[in-house]
């Protein structure tokens, strides 16, 4: 099986050990992983904010480019979310037949990291090592755009090691939102310091989710506090084994 | 700035924007401990009965369709409502904006020489602000809902649609009741609290001989009129007065009797978390000897017809009004409704104001959303909330980019120049490299960020930010590739493994968070 990484533009820019993970988790499980170099961005943050116009062009830049990708994961849900329910909006507005018939043709092959592991793959069991307390944050997207139901605790479930510690209202953002997160500073610490009680609360010495972005908000709050607990993408604790340990960054 | 923060303005032409309008509520520590357990309750009771529902989505889906398909013959219902009202013996009156309906009631109230009237709880009333302009005019207007009563009589503005004094609690009910009704040794006691309401209210139904309704349905088959409600006080508004007047939006209206099958089951629990609400009237023009005998609906447009126009926006129009999406909402939890300065607050309010306003103001409600999209869950008429936002976060965009204050905001240029960064991969990871260089003068020495200028500021404020790694990924899988094909290995052997590889990780894997925040 080939399988093309979308690594996403923040992912590449600030968490590059997260993208590693993936290809290592990846090739571990025999699959054979390329990068496409031409890649940039989703365009999720211009339709978030409001730039329609050029939300489209990175749309249309993304499937030129994986149009004859045997499938193309991953590893952020708000971006998943972005190319399943804003692309067929911005296509219908503003591309052109030969867009949309190749974008129809994509979609059914683009795939959140737990989504390919669990339903293209079929494994829940990916062997991986990860001997800590940890608990889960089910990032807004993950949960209610792409509806992952239990495949992140079905994956998690399988790490040798791993105990998880549930989280209080699960289903409850942590505030970040993109650029809402500096519109609406005020409100948006507000709510983070509501989610990271909760997190905190579970008394784990990670925390994980599929997003990144919803880890960097809650990792700042948690380094801004001295908060005892560190966040960790999921990929990387789903590449950990004995030999090769996670690689824990910040 | 202080005029506006202690008293809010629901008025959107007037209301500052939500960013700013937010800050003396997340100071209120009190008013937001009040909303959260007031929506927390209310949520609770809600999914709980709407997981009893096993044909829950297939009601939510019905409701959505009867809604659509009423939209899409608005004008044709609203006629047919009109026609079987008036051969009921009702009087239908058409306004178009707020100022039209406000003139029709009021010439109403002085044909019947009235100079005070009793109301029903009715959002559509706070929507055109009737009161005030009534009072001006010279009719008193009485609240009888006992959360509008608070809010009378303590100056306070509503917060929530369906529990408008939410954000007021007990001890404060308690403080306001005794002030304005004399009641020095009242207690806060709810027993006693609705005591003291009763009094207060029951001369009002008793002399009092007209009141004004809103109306939670119209029903196009029948001409009847539907409203919902848990204290009764509306059932007496409805039958003892002579005159009744109920104001209702034009998108109130359902095609047939037999769609309150629908939306009843799906109104009460989403609103309050019960089966059925507690009272609900129904009733059809005038019936002779009972109940008022001069019976008015005025329909209201107030910009509703403006959003019919747009396909994704439509939507709103499919709103009941349960306030669902606020008591979810994790923004509407932290701020309350007036931070929205509009009488519809929450993720509701944040599309319907706008469009209300035809973007002429409020413009920065549809940004005041993470789009978690837990509105659009909840939602009984499935609305797409999130996309909706979206939307109207691009009309805004349109509309603003190009004035002179935008054209220069950082945002703004910060958007256009990624914009730039994100057409070729080369500039992105120039962009980058740029960013790591700059990043470097605002590390600190245990590698996070703890200032950022400009925008970032906003960020900075309460949270920290993880410096830049030294290596992309996409030069790590670079540098992988050019290892490998030198080796004469393929790309599917683990040549650079991070792991075993220190220079890919800047810092020493599993330090523990005490002894990396020794550097700060």
């Amino acid at each position: 099986m080939r399988a093309s990484l979308f690594i996403t533009c923040y992912n590449d820019t600030l968490f590059p050990e997260t993208g590693r993970a993936v290809v290592s988790l990846l090739e571990r499980l025999g699959v054979e992983v390329e990068f496409r170099a031409g890649q940039t961005c989703c365009g999720q943050m211009h339709a978030n904010t409001g730039f329609r116009g050029e939300a489209f062009s990175q749309a249309k830049r993304l499937v030129r480019l994986y149009a004859d990708a045997d499938a193309v994961v991953i590893p952020s849900s708000s971006c998943v979310a972005m190319m399943r329910d804003q692309y067929p909006g911005l296509f219908e507005e503003l591309g052109n037949d030969s867009l949309r018939k190749d974008f129809a043709a994509l979609l059914p092959r683009v795939y959140e990291l737990s989504e390919f592991l669990i339903d293209k793959l079929g494994v829940e069991d990916v062997g991986a090592y990860f001997p800590h307390r940890v608990t889960y944050h089910a990032s807004c997207h993950g949960l209610r755009a792409l509806h992952l139901g239990d495949r992140p605790f079905r994956l998690l479930a399988k790490v040798r090691g791993l105990e998880l510690a549930p989280l209080a209202n699960l289903d409850r953002c942590c505030g970040f939102g993109g650029t809402f997160s500096v519109k609406n500073g005020d409100v948006s610490s507000a709510m983070l310091t509501v989610k990271l009680e909760d997190v905190l609360a579970t008394g784990a010495e990670f925390c994980t989710a599929l997003d990144n972005s919803c880890l960097m908000h809650l990792g700042g709050a948690m380094h801004r506090e001295y908060a005892p607990m560190k966040t960790i993408h999921m990929a990387q604790i789903l590449a950990s084994t004995q030999e090769h340990p996670a690689e824990v960054v910040g | 700035m202080s005029a506006a923060t202690d008293h809010p303005v629901l008025d959107p032409a007037l209301a500052p924007p939500f960013p700013m309008a937010a800050l003396p509520v997340l100071r209120n520590v009190q008013l937001r401990k009040n909303v959260a357990h007031a929506i927390d309750v209310i949520q609770t009771k809600r999914a709980r009965l709407v997981e009893e529902k096993t044909d829950w989505h297939a009601l939510r889906t019905a409701a959505a369709a009867i809604k659509d398909e009423t939209l899409a013959n608005l004008g044709a219902y609203l006629e047919q409502f009109e026609e079987r009202c008036t051969a009921a013996g009702g009087h239908v009156h058409w306004a178009a904006d707020a100022a039209e309906a406000r003139r029709i009631i009021l010439e109403l109230l002085r044909e019947e020489g009235a100079d005070e009237v009793i109301k029903i709880k009715t959002m559509t009333s706070a929507e055109i602000q009737l009161n005030p302009f009534l009072e001006a005019a010279g009719v008193r207007a009485y609240e009888t809902d006992l959360a509008e009563i608070i809010l009378q009589l303590g100056h306070g503005e509503p917060s929530h649609i369906v529990v408008p004094a939410l954000h007021v609690n007990r001890s404060q009910v308690r403080d306001i009741f005794a002030r304005t009704m004399g009641l020095k040794d009242l207690t806060d006691d709810p027993k006693a609290l609705t005591a003291a309401a009763r009094n207060y209210l029951r001369q009002k139904f008793l002399d009092v001989p007209t009141a004004i309704s809103g109306a939670n349905f119209l029903v196009a088959e029948t001409g009847g009129v539907v409203v919902v409600e848990s204290e009764g006080n509306g059932r007496m508004c409805l039958t003892l007065p002579k005159t009744l007047i109920t104001l209702a939006g034009i998108e109130k209206v359902v095609p047939r009797f037999a769609d309150l099958e629908v939306m009843l089951q799906l109104l009460a629990r989403s609103a309050t978390g019960e089966r059925m609400n507690p009272y609900t009237s129904l009733w059809t023009g005038v019936t002779k000897g009972d109940g008022p005998q001069n019976f008015h609906v005025v329909l209201l447009d107030n910009g509703r017809s403006s959003i019919l126009a747009r396909k994704t926006e439509r939507q709103t129009l499919r709103c009941i009004r349960c306030a669902a999406c606020m008591n979810t909402c994790p923004v509407y939890r932290q701020t309350g409704g007036h931070a929205y300065g509009s009488v519809y607050p929450g993720p509701i309010g944040a599309i319907l104001t706008p469009q209300l306003e035809q973007l002429r103001h409020a413009q920065s409600l549809p940004f005041a959303s993470s789009l978690c999209g837990a509105c659009y869950e909840v939602c009984p008429v499935k609305i797409n909330i999130p996309e909706i936002l979206i939307d109207l976060r691009a009309r805004v965009t349109d509309q603003e980019r190009h004035t002179v204050g935008k054209f220069f905001d950082p945002m703004y240029v910060g958007l256009r120049a990624a914009n730039v960064i994100f057409s070729r991969a080369w500039l992105f990871h120039f962009a980058q490299w740029a960013g790591r260089i700059g990043a470097k003068l605002v590390t600190r020495r245990d590698g996070w960020i703890h200032s950022l200028p400009s925008v970032g500021a906003k960020w900075t404020q309460t949270r920290d930010l993880r410096g830049l790694p030294k290596q992309t990924f996409h030069a790590w899988w670079a540098e992988r590739k050019a290892a490998s094909q030198q080796v004469g290995g393929s790309a599917s052997q683990r040549v650079g493994d991070a792991a075993s590889d220190p220079t890919l990780s800047p810092k020493s894997g599993e330090k523990g968070g005490a002894t990396s925040r020794e550097a700060r």
